[in-house]
């Protein structure tokens, strides 16, 4: 009966005082010091990292690989790119790309992104609506694994191309660029560069903790129950579509905050960063540190991006090569990702091999998709 | 005792193989009925059939006046059906209670959901000792045995508190002291709900069961006591196979 009573305990006073002291070093001690091209980079992995979240909450505890983060991450991004060009166009003004697209005025759609009371809960509603809407028809038809992985990753692929035909309405491939100013505060200063990381920061610590809160409810026991068992789940009374739905939606909202977030960090949203490709850059943080576990999400994210930087500053190309060995390496041999081994450190050597959560049949529908 | 599932002229066919034909079976509240037959004679279908996993070809399945058919599984399940499965289907990587938890809370409001679980409920602490697994409580399913297990989704049918359970072979691969404790469960189940129990078993059948239908090639052969359906030849020669060979013998000599 102990063991019960440790788990009914849960947050326990460590995994608090843990996230104060992160909380602590993000908000006060990096800011003062790090340089401002290192805060800034930060800035952009802790945009990752808030997807990672979603992307842990729908694959790892919900068993939904999704490879099309970038299609919501995307949604999020363009409504608050949209606001800042026309902010910054003006009340009667065209954003300088649609003027060198010939457009004479502001197509229809781009209206209502004006108005911060609009743009701004757009970041989130759009891609939630279109999280659920999809969900809602994929979820009901039993698609699933590798079908609704593939799945995903076609609805990103059509989303970049679709931005990039689309050049009058979306600057096709440059994406929306020169975006100097937010709410009258010039993005350049290094005051409000250091504010904009604040915030980013502080949207990364609510989203851990909602979804902390997530999956720790009886929700979260039903969500796990419904990755391992769906069909299982049903004969406990319960519709799996509105239980994947609400993970997924969450997920999509995340991806779009983060979108939103990473404008004003580095001052363009283009196709570019929404792809395949980046969509699975953001699925690789989460698998190296341990699915189904946030913090591992978040810290596997962070240290992804980090290596990425590093490897790419010293030899350009070496990177491809080395996130591609990472992958197969954390499939292969460690399929907990980092939260795995140090589970195995703090056991000790004294019980088996990690197994369980991230099959190695799962990592092998992985590698089966990305192939 | 008035009827609490009724099965009329229910057809199942798969790929042009009739799996059930022209199948009748109705089941009174608070009767515990084995179902027995053959390998393939229908009756796992028939339970697929009434709680919504399988669509018939024909025929109606109503159960407390209301039809079954053509509504989700997860809606069954609310209206009262439970049923476990042949190889036992616990979620693994949650603990006993948390698997009890959840087949109890199905009936709350999501946002019910959305808290986290504070103790443990009555229901499950009624089913916990009612299993026994008590000390089993706080470990993952995973590290169950076998039987534990079985008792484990009997437990979570238990808090699901159904009218009607329909448990699909509850002693297959148990031990000889895990059948006896599984029937002394039954017993105490049949006490308030209504059962049906698909077994193979014979010598489980013979101490635990007192109504029988017999199934065979997807209708029912015979219903009926133990004693009655045993001393049915029909169900000597489809069941027991030789009964005919023994039969010509005895003439023979």
């Amino acid at each position: 009966m102990t063991a019960v009573v440790s788990r009914l305990k849960a947050p326990g006073w460590r995994g608090k005082a843990l996230f104060l002291g992160i909380a602590f070093v993000g908000l006060v001690v990096l800011p003062s010091v790090m340089s401002e091209f290192r805060l800034g980079l930060l800035a952009k992995y802790l945009c990752f990292a808030i997807v990672a979240v979603g992307i842990d909450l729908a694959w790892g505890y919900g068993g939904m690989l999704t490879l099309g983060q970038g299609l919501f991450f995307g949604l999020g991004g363009y409504s608050m790119g949209m606001f800042l060009k026309l902010q910054e166009a003006g009340p009667k003004g065209l954003p300088d790309f649609m003027s060198y697209n010939g457009l004479t005025k502001v197509p229809a759609f781009w209206q209502p992104f004006r108005h911060a009371w609009f743009a701004l809960p757009a970041v989130l509603i759009v891609p939630m609506a279109v999280a659920a809407g999809l969900g809602a028809l994929v979820f009901r038809q039993r698609i699933r694994g590798a079908y609704f992985a593939i799945l995903t990753q076609a609805l990103a692929a059509a989303f970049v191309i679709l931005l990039i035909g689309q050049q009058g309405y979306t600057a096709g491939t440059n994406g929306l660029t020169n975006m100097k100013s937010m709410f009258g505060y010039d993005l350049n200063d290094p005051v409000n560069q250091r504010n904009v990381y604040l915030a980013v920061a502080i949207c990364l610590g609510i989203v851990f903790l909602l979804a902390r809160q997530l999956v720790s409810s009886r929700y979260g026991r039903l969500l796990i129950a419904v990755r391992d068992g769906e069909d299982r789940a049903r004969f406990l009374g319960y519709n799996p579509t509105v239980v994947k739905v609400l993970a997924f939606t969450v997920s999509a909202g995340m991806a779009g905050l983060a979108g939103a977030l990473f404008v004003p960090v580095v001052g363009i949203m283009s196709p570019a960063a929404l792809g395949i490709v980046p969509s699975l850059e953001l699925l690789i943080g989460v698998a190296v540190g341990g699915r189904a576990t946030l913090i591992g999400a978040v810290v596997g994210t962070v240290l992804v991006n980090y290596a990425k930087t590093g490897l790419s500053e010293h030899f350009a190309s070496g990177w491809l090569y080395f996130q591609g060995a990472l992958f197969i390496l954390v499939v292969a041999f460690a399929p907990k990702g980092l939260a795995g081994i140090r589970d195995m450190v703090r056991r000790g050597r004294s019980t088996g091999p990690a197994g369980g959560l991230a099959s190695p049949m799962n990592a092998a529908q992985v590698l089966e998709v990305l192939a | 005792m008035s009827t609490l599932l009724e099965v009329r002229d229910l057809e199942v066919v798969f790929d042009g193989f009739r799996a059930i034909d022209k199948l009748d079976l109705t089941v009174a509240e608070g009767e515990v009925r084995f179902l027995i037959g053959p390998n393939g004679a229908g009756k796992t279908t028939l339970i697929d059939v009434i709680t919504g996993l399988t669509k018939p070809a024909a025929g109606t399945v109503t159960f407390a006046g209301e039809s079954l058919l053509g509504r989700p599984e997860h809606k069954i399940v609310r209206m009262g059906v439970g049923r476990t499965f042949q190889t036992a289907t616990v979620f693994e990587q949650l603990t006993v209670v948390e698997n009890l938890d959840l087949a109890a809370t199905f009936r709350q409001p999501m946002r019910a959901l959305l808290r986290r679980r504070k103790g443990i409920g009555d229901a499950v602490a009624a089913a916990l000792d009612t299993v026994g697994l008590h000390d089993q409580a706080g470990s993952l399913a995973e590290v169950l045995s076998h039987g534990q297990k079985q008792w484990l989704e009997i437990g979570m049918l238990l808090v699901q508190d159904p009218h009607l359970l329909l448990l699909d072979e509850p002693v297959a691969g148990m031990s000889k002291d895990e059948r006896a404790r599984t029937g002394e469960l039954l017993h105490q189940i049949a006490e308030t709900k209504t059962v049906v129990v698909v077994e193979h078993d014979m010598e489980f059948l013979r101490r635990f069961a007192n109504q029988v239908t017999v199934m065979h090639e997807g209708t029912v052969l015979c219903e009926g006591t133990v004693a009655q359906v045993q001393a049915d030849e029909r169900v000597q020669e489809v069941y027991l196979g030789r009964s005919r060979d023994k039969r010509s013998t005895a003439e023979v000599s």
